[in-house]
């Protein structure tokens, strides 16, 4: 067993798990944080995305020991309250989810995107989202969310 | 996953050791390979031992190479200004790795250990003439890729650094899988001063390799007109799903032009 101490969305947590718990599987069944999705077994899809340390990483493909220490955010702490982050507002305003399963992933790798990256354009915006693979939307209007809140991030 | 225990390596040393006293240990770098493996029970370990605490990170310029600690991720090869400067190659090749979540988390070390036969990182050192480090030797990069995911490493021996020489200019350009990213074939062109060597990677039945006919045609004229005369040998390429053979033949042909023209 491995005693796992991070910081998850600005709270300390401590809990003794097995070696091998994916990040992921913390977060979603130890925490009951299930905003980070599952998406695949390949680690291609980006579903699972939280930020460590303030870098987007795929949730599936890091163990939870890997991450002790560290201080993680995901879907659930990006809000101020009831006031949505400026990425999330954009999702909702352009139309940039269907079913929204992939939603959280796209929008914790798109928030590290926007904030290392000042005047991207549309193709780098594509570029930076290669991790995120979503079967509904044909991407046109997520890659519109992610330009209407680089606007309001001040990028 | 199979169960498993973790513990980091406070140093080199005791990553060999934790080693020799596992029944299967592996190390773990960027865990970007070996995490999907396990999830997959593809693989399995009994022991699993974290080399991010081990001191293996860094860039620096040694004069003549550039030195890349194993545990180095994609994402400060492709960012670096000294990498940037000295082989801008190598980082253009670090910036299409996977994408940014794989690069934010991925290792050179880890990459090199695993000699997949469609990653990148290989070819630039078999073209570049490398060195890898481990921590009982230094082996030629021609001495190391030995087959598909085989390398010349023992079982315990872990890397710590690859130096890259200096060329006098260097291009890779791959035809990325579209699903995956990784290369459906990736051409690394490299000119130094004892002549052009072009790697080739995600095409060999033996992973990567340097292609002596384009490096012949390249030698007595770069130009990517100079490549129209070779033929590139099928027979020892790979059929997959992804692509056939010939196919792949021909990307070489037009992956090696592009890399000409972008030298
Ligand atoms: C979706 C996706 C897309 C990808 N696309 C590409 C691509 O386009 N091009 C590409 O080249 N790669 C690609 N990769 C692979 C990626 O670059 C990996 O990061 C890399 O192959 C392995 O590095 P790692 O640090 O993650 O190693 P790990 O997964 O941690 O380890 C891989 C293997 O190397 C061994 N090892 C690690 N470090 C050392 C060391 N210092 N000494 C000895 N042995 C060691 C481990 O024991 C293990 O067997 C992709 C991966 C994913 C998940
Ligand atoms: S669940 Fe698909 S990449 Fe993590
Ligand atoms: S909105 Fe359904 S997968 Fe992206």
């Amino acid at each position: 067993m491995a005693l796992v101490k991070m910081t998850v969305n600005g709270q300390a947590v401590e809990y003794d798990v097995p070696d091998n718990t994916l990040l992921v599987s913390f977060i979603r069944e130890t925490l009951e944080l299930t905003g980070t999705h599952v998406g695949c077994d390949t680690s291609q899809c980006g579903a699972c995305v939280v930020h460590v340390d303030g870098q987007s990483v795929k949730a599936c493909t890091m163990l939870a020991a890997q991450a002790a220490g560290s201080e993680i955010t995901t879907i659930e702490g990006i809000a101020n309250g009831d006031e949505l982050h400026p990425m999330q507002k954009a999702f909702h305003e352009n139309h940039g989810l269907q079913c929204g399963y992939c939603t959280p992933g796209m929008v914790m790798s798109a928030i590290e995107l926007v904030e290392k990256n000042k005047g991207l354009t549309e193709q780098q915006i594509r570029e930076g989202l290669e991790g995120n693979i979503c079967r509904c939307t044909g991407y046109h209007n997520i890659v519109k969310s992610v330009q209407a809140a680089a606007q309001e991030m001040g990028g | 996953m199979y169960a498993t225990t973790y513990a980091k390596a406070k140093d080199v040393a005791d990553a060999v050791s934790q080693l020799k006293g596992a029944d299967e240990g592996k190390l773990l770098a960027g865990g970007q390979t070996l995490i999907p493996t396990l999830k997959q029970r593809l693989a399995s370990s009994d022991c699993l031992i974290d080399l991010s605490d081990a001191g293996l990170s860094g860039i620096s310029d040694e004069g003549g190479s550039i030195r890349i600690g194993a545990m180095t991720r994609h994402v400060e090869v492709e960012t670096s200004e000294m990498v940037k400067k000295a082989i801008p190659a190598l980082a253009a090749l670090a910036s299409g790795i996977g994408d940014r979540q794989v690069r934010n988390c991925g290792t050179i070390g880890g990459s090199v250990a695993n000699n997949d036969p469609s990653a990148c990182y290989p070819s630039a050192l078999l073209a570049l003439g490398a060195t890898v480090h481990t921590d009982r030797r230094d082996i030629a990069a021609g001495d190391y890729f030995t087959g598909m995911f085989e390398t010349a490493l023992d079982e315990d021996e872990v890397i710590t650094a690859v130096s890259f020489p200096k060329p006098e200019a260097a291009s890779y350009v791959k035809f990325p899988n579209p699903a995956s990213r990784y290369a459906m074939v990736g051409v690394f062109v490299a000119k130094t001063s004892s002549g052009v060597a072009v790697a080739v990677t995600g095409a060999g039945q033996d992973g990567v390799f340097r292609h002596g006919g384009l490096e012949a045609a390249l030698n007595s004229s770069f130009s990517a007109e100079s490549i129209d005369s070779v033929a590139v040998d099928d027979s020892v390429l790979m059929s997959d799903m992804h692509a056939s053979a010939d196919y792949r033949a021909h990307l070489i042909t037009q992956m090696t032009k592009r890399a000409v023209a972008a030298c």
